[in-house]
C-alpha cells in the first residue's frame, strides 16, 4: 500500500510542476482575484517594508491562480458534452485534484518523520486558499526531531524532570526574517506561551487555536505515538499562524521561530502567583488610594489579568447589564454584528453536520473499495482452482471469464482507494473550517469582553460623578468651605480624570477590536468562497475522473463476456 | 431464447416455434400473500404452455406454494438417483424478511429457474411427478403434499442420517482417514475432492458478492445524507456559494437513488446466480451421498450373496432338505444383488453425463452473471461520471 501511494505521489510531482508553470503564466485579472482585492487593501497598508507588490500569503492570488480549472486545456474538453466518452473527456484526476491542494508538500511526508497518514497529514493544513502556490515568497515551517531533555534546576515541582523538545525549522525568503533557513528547539510550554501572547496582542483576530494541552502522565507523554501526534499538531498550528495575513508578521511568532535558547516571551504565570499579585493590589484599591491601574492596563481583559477588583467590577457590570439595569450609553447596538454572529452559529451547526456526513461518505467509499478487492481475490483463488483441477474445457473457459472479472475487480478496488484518498483531502476543508470556528468564537469573545470593560468604566464614571456632585452640594452648604470635603472632592476629580482616560483607552480598544472583527470576517468570507469552491470542484472532478477509469475497466469485461448476453437484455 | 434451457433438452421453449416442434414452457409468476399471521404464506401462479400430448391442453395455470416445489424436488431426488436435481432456494429465512418485496422476488425468480431446469432436463422432464406438479388441482396437490410429509416423516430423517454418515465417510475418504466400503475409482475420487473444494471457494465468493451489494446500499445512503447536509449548508450561504452547495447536494441525492437501484440489480443478477451455483454444488454432494449409498448396498448384497452361495453349496453337499429353501433365498438374493448393481451402474452412468452437463451449464450461467455484473458496474460508473460532469458548468457559473 505504501508503495503505491508513493508511486502516485511521485507521478503527481511531475504533473503538478507542469500545472504550476501553466498557472503562473495566467494573467491575474480573473474574477476571484478581483473579488478579494478590496478586503486586503487594509492589510496591505498595515504591512510595512514589503518590497513586493504581492503579499506572500495573499489569498487574492491563490484561489484563482491555483485554480487549474480555468487554465488547462483538458478541462475545457471536459465541459464539452459533445465529446465522445472514449478518449478526450478522460482526464487525470489526481493531477488536477492535487494541484488545488497541498501545493507545498514536495517532501512533507517523506521528509523527516516518515509517517504520512493519508488523511489528516500535516500537508493538508495547507489545503486552504491561503497557501501561496504561485507567489515567489514563502514561509515553510517544519516540526521534527523530538528529543527528551532534562529539566535543569529551579523546578518548584519535584519529579517533573523530563520534557520533550521539538526542532522547529523555518525556510523563508521573506526579508522580515533574518536569514533564509534557521531552526530552534522549543517545548510545548513555549507554544502555550506563544499562543497566550498572541491572544493578548491580537484581540479581535481569528487566531488559530493551538493544540490542546493533554493532562496525561509523564510516561504517556514520552510515548512515541503521543509525541508523533503532538508533532503533527504543532506543525499544523505553526503553519496556520504563518499563513495568517497579520500574524505571520507578529513579533511573537518571529521571536518564537528565530531566537535561540530560552523563549524571550513573558510566560503565562500560574494562577496562584497571579492571585497573589492581584491580592497585593487589592488593599490599595479598597482604601481608595487612587487608581493603581495604568490606563493601558485597562486594555487587557480583566479575566486572567491581575486586577481582582476590576474583575469584580466587571462582573457586577455584566450582571447589571443582563438584568437591564442602568443603561450605559455604549450599547451593543451593532445589529449587523449580532446578525453575523447568529449566522456564524448556524453555519457552524451545518458545517458540523456536513463534516460528520463527509466522514460517513469516506468510510462508505473505503468499504466499497475493500469489498471489491476481496471479491476479486476470491475469484482469483477460484480461477486458480478451476484451472488446476479442470477436467473439461468448459471449466477452463469459465476460469478464463472469471479471471477477467477478478482482474477488473482488483483494478476497480484500487481506483476506489485512490479516489478516497483524494476525497479525504478535498473534504478536509470542512474539518478545517470547523477548527476555524474556534478562532471566530475567540475573536467575538474579545469584542464582548472589551465592550464589557467600556461599560464598566462608564458606569464607574457615572457613579463617581454622582459622588462628586453630592460632595459639592454638601460642601457648598457650609460657609467658608469644608477643608476635608474639599480635599476629598479634589481627590475624586483626580480619580474621575484617570477613569476618563481609562475609558478613552477602553473605547479605542473596543473600536479597534470591532474593526479587526470586521476585516477578519470579510477575509474569511472571501477565503470561504475560494476554499469551498475548490473543495466542490475538486471533489466533483475527482469523482468524474475515477468513475471514468472504473467504467473503462468494466466495459472491457462486458465486451469480453458479451457472448453470454441474453437477447432479452 | 434462454440459452440455459436450450442446452440440454429435447424440447424447445418458445411457444412461438412451429407447432410440430414439441415444447414445454413454464413460468412462475405473480406472488401473492395469503393467510394470516403465523400461517401466512406466498402463493405463486405457475403457467404451463405446451403442445405435448400427455398434458392437458396448450395452457394450464395452477396455484402453488413453496412446499409444493419442495415436494417435487424430493420426489425427483427419490426417483432419479444419479441426476443432479436442480436446487431449490433456501427454505427457512429470518422472519423479518420473509415477506419483504426483495426476498419474494428473489425466491420467485429462483423457483422459476428451478422448474424450467427440470422441464429442460432430458431425464427429469419425463417425470410423472412433474406432470402432476404442473397440472393437478390445488386440492390434489395439498393432499399429496400432506401425504408425503407424513409418509416420509421417517424417511427424511433416515435419509439425512445416511447422508450425514456418507458425507462424513466421503470426507473421511477425501481426507484419507477411514477406509470403509468405497469405490476405487481415481477419477471419481478426483471429482469428489473437486466438488468439496469448489463449495468452499464458491461460498466465499458469494459471501463477498453479498457484501458488495451491501456496500452499494451503504454508499447510496451516505451520498444521500451528505447531499442533505450540503443543502442545509447551502441554505446558510449567500448567492454563489449557497447555490453551488445546493446544486451539489441535489446531485448527490440523485446519485444515491441510482446506487440503490444498482444494488438491487447486483443482488438479482450477480449474487443470486452465485448463490444458485453454491446450491447446485450442494445438490451434487447429495447425489454423491446417494452413489456411495448405492455402492455400499451393492457391495453388501454381493457379499451376502457370496456367503449364501457358499452355504448353498455346503447344503447341497450334505443333501440337506433345506436346499430348496436355500435355493429360493439364493435366487432372490441374486436378483436383489443384480438390481443393486444395476442401480449403482445407472447412477454412475448418469453422473458422468450430469457432470458434463453441469460444467457446461455453469460456464454459461456464470458467463451471463459476469456479463451482467460487468455491464452493471460500467453503466453505474458512467452514470456517476455523467452526473458529476454535468454539475461542473453549474459550479463554474456559481463561482464567477
Amino acid at each position: 500500500m505504501m508503495g503505491s501511494e508513493n508511486e502516485a505521489e511521485s507521478q503527481l510531482f511531475a504533473s503538478r510542476e507542469e500545472m504550476e508553470n501553466l498557472v503562473l503564466d495566467e494573467p491575474s485579472d480573473n474574477p476571484n482575484g478581483n473579488g478579494g482585492s478590496k478586503s486586503f487593501s487594509d492589510y496591505r497598508s498595515v504591512m510595512s517594508s514589503l518590497a513586493d507588490t504581492h503579499h506572500p500569503l495573499s489569498p487574492l492570488l491563490t484561489p484563482a491562480d491555483s485554480d487549474p480549472l480555468l487554465a488547462p486545456q483538458p478541462y475545457r474538453d471536459l465541459r464539452n458534452p459533445s465529446l465522445s466518452h472514449d478518449n478526450n473527456s478522460y482526464i487525470e484526476p489526481p493531477a488536477y485534484a492535487d494541484v488545488i491542494f497541498s501545493p507545498f508538500d514536495e517532501n512533507t511526508g517523506s521528509e523527516i518523520n516518515g509517517i504520512d497518514s493519508p488523511g489528516r497529514s500535516s500537508d493538508s493544513s495547507l489545503s486552504l486558499s491561503r497557501s501561496p502556490s504561485s507567489s515567489s515568497d514563502y514561509i515553510k515551517i517544519t516540526v521534527s526531531n523530538p528529543q527528551k531533555e532534562q529539566e535543569t534546576s529551579n523546578s518548584l515541582v519535584p519529579g517533573a524532570s523530563t520534557y520533550v523538545t521539538y526542532l522547529i525549522t523555518t525556510r523563508t525568503n521573506i526579508p522580515e526574517f533574518n536569514g533564509s533557513e534557521f531552526g530552534v528547539r522549543r517545548r510545548f510550554k513555549d507554544v502555550v506561551t506563544l499562543s497566550d501572547r498572541l491572544a493578548e496582542a491580537y484581540r479581535g483576530f481569528f487566531i488559530p487555536p493551538r493544540p490542546d494541552k493533554s493532562v496525561v502522565e509523564s510516561q504517556v507523554m514520552q510515548k512515541q505515538e503521543f509525541v508523533e501526534q503532538r508533532r503533527v499538531a504543532l506543525e499544523k498550528y505553526l503553519r496556520r499562524l504563518a499563513a495568517h495575513p497579520i500574524l505571520w508578521n507578529s513579533d511573537e511568532l518571529k521571536v518564537f521561530l528565530q531566537v535561540q535558547g530560552k523563549l524571550p516571551l513573558a510566560t503565562s504565570t500560574d494562577v496562584a502567583s497571579r492571585m497573589l499579585d492581584g491580592a497585593v493590589n487589592l488593599p490599595k484599591q479598597l482604601f481608595g488610594e487612587g487608581s493603581t491601574v495604568a490606563p493601558q492596563d485597562v486594555v487587557q481583559p480583566a479575566k486572567g489579568g491581575r486586577d481582582l477588583l476590576r474583575l469584580f467590577k466587571e462582573l457586577k457590570q455584566s450582571v447589571s447589564n443582563d438584568w437591564g439595569g442602568s443603561r450605559p450609553p455604549v450599547v451593543e447596538e451593532d445589529k449587523e454584528f449580532l446578525e453575523k454572529k447568529e449566522k456564524m452559529n448556524e453555519f457552524e451547526l451545518q458545517l458540523s453536520n456536513a463534516s460528520q456526513q463527509a466522514e460517513s461518505l469516506v468510510k462508505a467509499q473505503q468499504d466499497m473499495g475493500e469489498t471489491m478487492g476481496e471479491l476479486g481475490l476470491a475469484f482469483i483463488k477460484l480461477t486458480k482452482f478451476e484451472t488446476e483441477e479442470a477436467m473439461f474445457e468448459s471449466q477452463r473457459v469459465r476460469a478464463g471469464d472469471m479471471k477477467n472479472v477478478a482482474t477488473a475487480a482488483v483494478k476497480a478496488s484500487r481506483f476506489y482507494r485512490e479516489l478516497n484518498a483524494q476525497t479525504v483531502k478535498h473534504l478536509d476543508t470542512l474539518h478545517e473550517y470547523l477548527g476555524l470556528m474556534l478562532s471566530v468564537h475567540g475573536a467575538f469573545a474579545d469584542r464582548s469582553s472589551a465592550l464589557l470593560t467600556v461599560q464598566t468604566l462608564l458606569s464607574e464614571l457615572s457613579s463617581l460623578h454622582t459622588r462628586a456632585e453630592k460632595l459639592e452640594a454638601a460642601s457648598s452648604k457650609i460657609f467658608g468651605g469644608d477643608k476635608s470635603r474639599i480635599r476629598r472632592i479634589e481627590e475624586l476629580k483626580e480619580t474621575i480624570r484617570a477613569t476618563e482616560d481609562a475609558k478613552s483607552v477602553a473605547v479605542r480598544e473596543y473600536e479597534r477590536i470591532k474593526e479587526n472583527n470586521r476585516t477578519e470576517l470579510e477575509r474569511m468570507e472571501a477565503e470561504k468562497h475560494a476554499d469551498f469552491s475548490n473543495m466542490l470542484k475538486g471533489f466533483v472532478l475527482n469523482q468524474v475522473g475515477y468513475a471514468e477509469k472504473i467504467a473503462n475497466v468494466w466495459a472491457k469485461v462486458a465486451e469480453e463476456t458479451s457472448g453470454y448476453a441474453t437477447d432479452s437484455a | 431464447m434462454d440459452q440455459q434451457q436450450r442446452s440440454s433438452s429435447g424440447y424447445s421453449h418458445s411457444p412461438r416455434s412451429p407447432s410440430s416442434q414439441p415444447y414445454l414452457s413454464v413460468s412462475v409468476t405473480d406472488p401473492v400473500k395469503l393467510g394470516n399471521g403465523v400461517q401466512a404464506y406466498i402463493s405463486y401462479r405457475v403457467i404451463t404452455k405446451t403442445n405435448l400430448p400427455d398434458y392437458q391442453g396448450p395452457e394450464k395455470i395452477v396455484i402453488r406454494r413453496y412446499s409444493d416445489f419442495v415436494w417435487l424436488h424430493d420426489r425427483l431426488f427419490e426417483k432419479y438417483r444419479g441426476v443432479f436435481i436442480p436446487p431449490l432456494p433456501e427454505k427457512s429465512v429470518v422472519e423479518k424478511f420473509r415477506f419483504s418485496a426483495e426476498f419474494i422476488e428473489m425466491r420467485r425468480q429462483a423457483l422459476d429457474v428451478f422448474v424450467n431446469r427440470i422441464a429442460s432436463h432430458q431425464e427429469l422432464q419425463q417425470s410423472e411427478d412433474l406432470k402432476t406438479f404442473l397440472q393437478a388441482e390445488e386440492e390434489t396437490m395439498e393432499r399429496l403434499r400432506a401425504h408425503e410429509s407424513s409418509y416420509f416423516k421417517k424417511k427424511p430423517a433416515d435419509l439425512l442420517q445416511i447422508f450425514k454418515d456418507v458425507q462424513s465417510r466421503v470426507s473421511d475418504v477425501v481426507l484419507g482417514k477411514e477406509k470403509p466400503v468405497e469405490e476405487s475409482n481415481p477419477d471419481y475420487e478426483k471429482l469428489k475432492h473437486y466438488i468439496f473444494e469448489l463449495e468452499n471457494h464458491l461460498a466465499e465468493a458469494q459471501k463477498h458478492a453479498y457484501r458488495l451489494v451491501k456496500r452499494h446500499r451503504e454508499l447510496g445512503q451516505s451520498l444521500s445524507d451528505f447531499g442533505k447536509a450540503a443543502k442545509l449548508l447551502g441554505a446558510c450561504e449567500a448567492d454563489g456559494l449557497g447555490k453551488a452547495l445546493t446544486e451539489f447536494g441535489a446531485k448527490s441525492e440523485t446519485l444515491s437513488i441510482r446506487l440503490q437501484k444498482e444494488a438491487h440489480q447486483l443482488l438479482m443478477n450477480f449474487e443470486e446466480p452465485l448463490k444458485d451455483y453454491v446450491r447446485a454444488v450442494q445438490s451434487i454432494k447429495a447425489t454423491i451421498a446417494e452413489r456411495a449409498n448405492a455402492f455400499r448396498q451393492q457391495c453388501e448384497l454381493a457379499e451376502t450373496m457370496k456367503l449364501k452361495e457358499i452355504n448353498l453349496d455346503k447344503l447341497m453337499l450334505t443333501r440337506s432338505d433345506r436346499v430348496g429353501e436355500a435355493e429360493i433365498e439364493y435366487r432372490e438374493l441374486k436378483e436383489d444383488s443384480e438390481e443393486a448393481a444395476r442401480r449403482f451402474e445407472s447412477i454412475v452412468r448418469l453422473m458422468n453425463e450430469e457432470i458434463v452437463r453441469f460444467q457446461d451449464q455453469k460456464m454459461i450461467d456464470m458467463g451471463r452473471a459476469f456479463h451482467e455484473f460487468a455491464k452493471g458496474q460500467a453503466r453505474l460508473a458512467n452514470n456517476i461520471a455523467d452526473a458529476w460532469r454535468s454539475l461542473l458548468p453549474k459550479l463554474e457559473a456559481c463561482f464567477t
